[in-house]
């Protein structure tokens, strides 16, 4: 067994086996970090009393106790999920020194299963940006090319796991920010259904379109997270109770027979890069040789999805962002004498000394957007017409199975390029912002790689709830393509 | 279009600081994202229910059960300032 | 009321705590003791990630409180935030609900002077509380373990008239959740706190003054103290020809007069807009027609109630049934007695007096259900005069030993005997001829003389009813 190469079920049953200890495992992926952290600056934090939690493992399989699904297995978290006694930064200097007493439940459902936390990821601040550039602690390097962005927000769990340094992570996805760093990485990246997963304790960006999802080597791996961590939570009352299917158990290649739907407005001509256009068509032509049926639709309202998405996502921001105050935890500016200072002045100085430029940017566009005299025009303009885009999608699902269309127009960017012109970076969002409006299921599957030699993924998205679908026909282009799991050179 | 002003009324109620340069900026840049997202009000939204939660979610309730997970000491223990168990900040009148 | 040619105008908001276990969107404990940050988590503390989940009982409470109120509950309702800056507001918004209250349209009724008083009730809405701060001057220290309490804020419509009106209004509303028993209504905990919105206008302008609103008043006689004093101060003003600015005011006991606490002027931009972590809580009919069929009698109708079954005057059902308390102690004991005018008189009188007297409650009586009815039966008996019984009550109050305990202690039984009571009559006529004389001769009131004679020779112990038509026998001559 290659850990550079394995799947988690097959590093899981090893160490279950006790073919291979989870401490070396660790010690392994925890060496990696080490070593390749400085070029990439994936990591916040590298937790590195892993091995400790890996003895324990160890000790229990040793003992015949029953590990779970994930025994053993070193995992990176985003650091937007709050981990026990780890700190939780958000990528944000308001947050540098938080250590939250409480668990995520998603980090507690995975370490119910046995995982362990190898370290915390780097990240856009507070996952606003798409390009890992926003990060209070410094931009992620694309392990393909260094002078590359790893796309974002999760940029960090993205270079990690493309360059292999942990065995699989989570990422969270508020308008694309699993699936875009997943395909300027060329790792596979899966943003589940709105109120399949718990987002109990994850750093709130916009409450009604945050996701968490794994950010992984294949779709198997991503099919057995998804399991792990799905299910309604007492905790979060917009979770479903609905029941978690098997994904691992129903994976299958077998697409015979899908209807898979092209949208109208994502093909424009021009628009893309060849490389990727050619991919779509590639894709399209390996589909369809497995007997899937193409549709071509129409869904209008996503050529302005990326207005609606800016405006409730900033609107929910500028009030999920109100509790960094400098009073229970975080960032607190410093002043001689708290005696002689003006309650607004402390805030204000907190408030602003703490968030970066892009955070405060998106908390000053929707806090404009919620005010008396706005409300109507923007924040509520932009709920209506989210209303009319997810009926449009309803309407498409009911002609098709799944949607195939590109995740971004390009493959990754320079460092660099896109940071001071913030309304160029926002419509880079094209094509992923409508899924989370929608609130459906989305993946983006490593499916080639450009003429400057960076990955290029296809994003597949279904109707609420079918992550099944969208997991079988990243499964199926997996098996076709074999790019999954490809480390890059140097890594 | 959002003036300098205005930038600066809107820092004041999300209470953040902003250095001159900065509003400047902001005014730009907000007012060019204020007037992409303009392409919006063509779109007829007669009598259509905004739109929040996009999923089919069944309807939850809590038990009503006290239950205390995290003692007072582990609340308060990321408190910049504090006091016993009492978070410390500046006078409020 | 004359208020110089003005009309006054008032509303009330009224907060009344929950009596819920656990807070509102979560687990932590409401108990009112508990040490620094006890009763936190990082929902009530507003930590990274923390999410509110919504408390079922609150929600069936304020259902309840709603129907009792007589409002309409929508089927569909929505939490909505409230974004402002202040340390106890650990989130930087308090949820609430803003356009789609869960109660709406509803009214209430009480009895004032004589008069049946109706006021509208705009809506009821649930939220949650913020924490509490303690100043010590150089700084000032945050304990949020009321943050989340879960709160019913009840607004009143403009319907109101006069200081008293307003006072009586706030005291019905808390008598309707205490009923319900969802709210404790204690003012001086803070588990009911009410706002004054006070405004005047001259009688018959079209357009309501510019309001005033006077915060945190933490008794009824307060509520009344203050919007007497905000009235006269308003027309005041208005007669010297100043403008009254729209802002918020304390009152303050000690000085009798509201001060001013922060201008409204600068508008709050609270940016309401509905809150994405919850959903809209659903009511179906049966859900309220389940919560309506638990519903506990409610004052108005158990005043009427009273009226029927005890043949109890309208004034005395209504001050009975003022408190649940009372209302339960008082059919207790006229159903033990079997004597509910009786039971009536003792507690109106005797029993109110000395709980007033002692700053008592009535959970708190050492008079007993089953010892009033026990006294009332002796009388019913008598055994003992209804003189008498009064001094066997107030022994009871002070040692809160029961009735026959006490009879026989003091010896205090009725004397019954006609013998015994002609034998100190005929004594007492043949002492007194002159007056017996005077009544013959047509002067009854010396009647009263000779009843007087005749108790104190019996130590007050002869049955009255005996000693009188004994007395009117022997007077007649026959």
């Amino acid at each position: 067994m290659d850990l550079l190469t394995a799947k988690i079920s097959e590093v899981a049953k090893n160490i279950k086996q006790k073919k291979i200890s989870s401490f070396e495992v660790c010690d392994f992926f925890l060496q990696r970090a080490h070593k390749h952290n400085p070029q990439l600056n994936a990591f916040i934090n590298i937790n590195d009393s892993v091995t400790e939690g890996a003895r324990k493992v160890d000790q229990r399989i040793a003992l015949g106790e029953d590990v779970g699904l994930m025994a053993g297995i070193p995992m990176g978290i985003k650091d937007m999920f709050c981990t026990q006694g780890l700190k939780t930064t958000a990528g944000s200097k308001i947050l540098e020194n938080f250590v939250p007493p409480y668990d995520a439940t998603v980090i507690d459902r995975l370490k119910k299963q046995g995982a362990l936390i190898l370290g915390k990821l780097n990240q856009d601040e507070f996952a606003m940006g798409s390009s890992n550039e926003t990060s209070f602690f410094g931009p992620v390097k694309n392990p393909w090319n260094l002078e590359y962005v790893p796309g974002g927000s999760s940029g960090g769990s993205a270079a990690a796991q493309s360059a292999r340094l942990s065995m699989a992570t989570l990422g969270t996805d508020t308008g694309g920010s699993i699936r875009q760093p997943a395909h300027f990485c060329g790792i596979v990246g899966l943003k589940p259904t709105y109120g399949r997963v718990s987002r109990f304790g994850i750093v709130a960006y916009a409450s009604s379109l945050d996701q968490a999802g794994p950010m992984v080597s294949y779709v198997e791996d991503a099919a057995l997270v998804l399991e792990v961590i799905s299910g309604f939570d007492p905790k979060d009352s917009t979770t479903t109770q609905r029941k978690v299917p098997s994904f691992t158990k129903d994976l299958s290649e077998n697409i015979k027979g899908y209807k898979v739907g092209i949208l109208k407005e994502y093909l424009k001509k021009g628009v893309l890069h060849p490389d990727v256009e050619k991919s779509v068509d590639d894709a399209m032509s390996i589909l369809k040789s497995q007997g899937c049926e193409f549709i071509e639709l129409s869904v209008p309202m996503t050529e302005v999805a990326v207005s609606i998405y800016y405006l409730v996502a900033t609107s929910e921001a500028s009030s999920n962002l109100a509790r960094y105050d400098g009073v229970k935890y975080g960032y607190r500016a410093p002043f001689k004498q708290l005696s002689s200072i003006d309650l607004d002045e402390f805030y204000m100085s907190t408030r602003g000394e703490g968030f970066g430029k892009e955070v405060k940017r998106r908390i000053m566009l929707g806090t404009y957007c919620l005010s008396s005299g706005y409300y109507d025009a923007y924040y509520n303009k932009a709920c209506q017409v989210r209303r009319k885009l997810s009926e449009e999608f309803q309407q498409a699902f009911t002609k098709c199975d799944v949607i195939l269309s590109p995740v971004a127009t390009s493959p990754a960017f320079k460092l660099g390029d896109k940071i001071s012109n913030p309304l160029a970076m926002y419509l880079n969002d094209i094509f992923t912002v409508s899924t989370n409006l929608a609130g459906l299921p989305g993946m983006s599957v490593p499916f080639s790689i450009s003429k400057e030699g960076l990955p290029i993924g296809i994003q597949l998205q279904a109707a609420p709830f079918n992550e099944q679908k969208i997991l079988n026909m990243a499964f199926n282009l997996e098996n076709a393509t074999k790019m999954s799991g490809k480390v890059p050179y140097g890594f | 279009m959002i003036t300098e002003d205005e930038i600066k009324k809107i820092a004041k109620l999300a209470k953040l600081s902003m250095p001159e340069n900065e509003s400047k900026e902001f005014a730009e840049q907000l007012s060019g994202a204020l007037k992409h997202f303009e392409q919006m009000t063509k779109i007829n939204t007669d009598g259509i229910e905004p739109l929040v939660t996009p999923t089919q979610i069944e309807h939850f309730l809590r038990p009503d059960q006290a239950v205390q997970e995290i003692s007072a000491d582990k609340m308060v223990e990321n408190a910049p300032e504090k006091i016993g168990n009492l978070f410390k900040v500046p006078p409020v009148v | 009321m004359d208020f110089r040619g003005y009309e006054p105008v008032i509303g009330l908001e009224i907060h009344a705590q929950l009596k819920t276990q656990s807070k509102m969107f979560c687990s932590d404990s409401t108990k009112f003791d508990a040490l620094d940050n006890e009763n936190t988590s990082p929902v009530s503390v507003g930590m990274p990630g923390a999410l509110p989940v919504i408390n079922k009982k609150a929600v069936e409470m304020s259902i309840q409180a709603g129907l009792a109120l007589g409002c309409q509950i929508r089927h569909k309702s929505v939490f909505a935030r409230k974004n402002y800056f202040y340390p106890d507001l650990p989130k930087g918004y308090q949820i609430s609900q803003y356009d789609q209250p869960l109660c709406e349209h509803g009214k209430i009724q009480f009895v004032l002077d004589n008069e049946v008083k109706t006021i509208s009730i705009t809506r009821a809405h649930m939220e949650e509380d913020a924490g509490q701060s303690q100043h010590i001057g150089e700084y000032t220290l945050i304990n949020y373990n009321r943050s989340g309490v879960p709160l019913l804020e009840i607004v009143s419509g403009p319907d109101l008239r006069t200081a008293k009106e307003a006072a009586e209004y706030a005291r019905t509303v808390r008598q309707i959740l205490r009923y319900l028993d969802v709210c404790d209504g204690n003012l001086e905990e803070g588990s009911l706190r009410c706002d004054c919105n006070v405004s005047v206008r001259k009688i018959g302008a079209p357009e309501f003054g510019t309001k005033v609103e006077i915060k945190n008043i933490n008794s009824f006689r307060f509520i009344e103290k203050a919007i007497e004093f905000e009235i006269d101060r308003q027309i005041d003003m208005v007669e010297q020809g100043q403008k009254i600015s729209q802002e918020t005011r304390l009152f303050d006991p000690d000085k009798n007069q509201t001060i001013s606490m922060r201008s409204k002027e600068n508008a709050q931009e609270y940016r309401y807009f509905p809150d994405p972590d919850l959903l809209p809580v659903i009511v179906t009919d049966e859900e309220i027609q389940r919560l309506k069929s638990l519903l506990p009698e409610l004052p108005v109708q158990r005043a009427q109630r009273f009226i029927k079954e005890f043949q109890l005057p309208e004034y005395d059902a209504l001050i009975l049934t003022a408190e649940k308390e009372l209302a339960d102690y008082f059919e207790k004991t006229a159903l033990q007695s079997k004597n509910a005018k009786a039971a009536s008189n003792w507690i109106m009188t005797e029993l109110l007096r000395e709980l007033k007297q002692t700053e008592k409650h009535i959970s708190q009586s050492p008079v007993s259900e089953a010892t009033l009815s026990e006294l009332i039966g002796m009388i019913d008996q008598n055994i003992i005069s209804g003189k008498m019984a009064k001094s066997v009550f107030s022994e009871c109050w002070k040692t809160g030993k029961s009735p026959a305990q006490i009879v026989k202690e003091h010896n205090w039984v009725q004397i019954t005997d006609t013998n015994a009571i002609e034998k100190v009559i005929e004594d007492i006529l043949a002492q007194n001829p002159s007056q017996v004389a005077d009544f013959r001769g047509g002067r009854t009131k010396v009647f009263g003389f000779f009843v007087g004679l005749a108790m104190k020779a019996t130590k007050g112990q002869a049955s009255p009813d005996l000693v009188n038509q004994i007395l009117t026998i022997k007077l007649s001559g026959q």
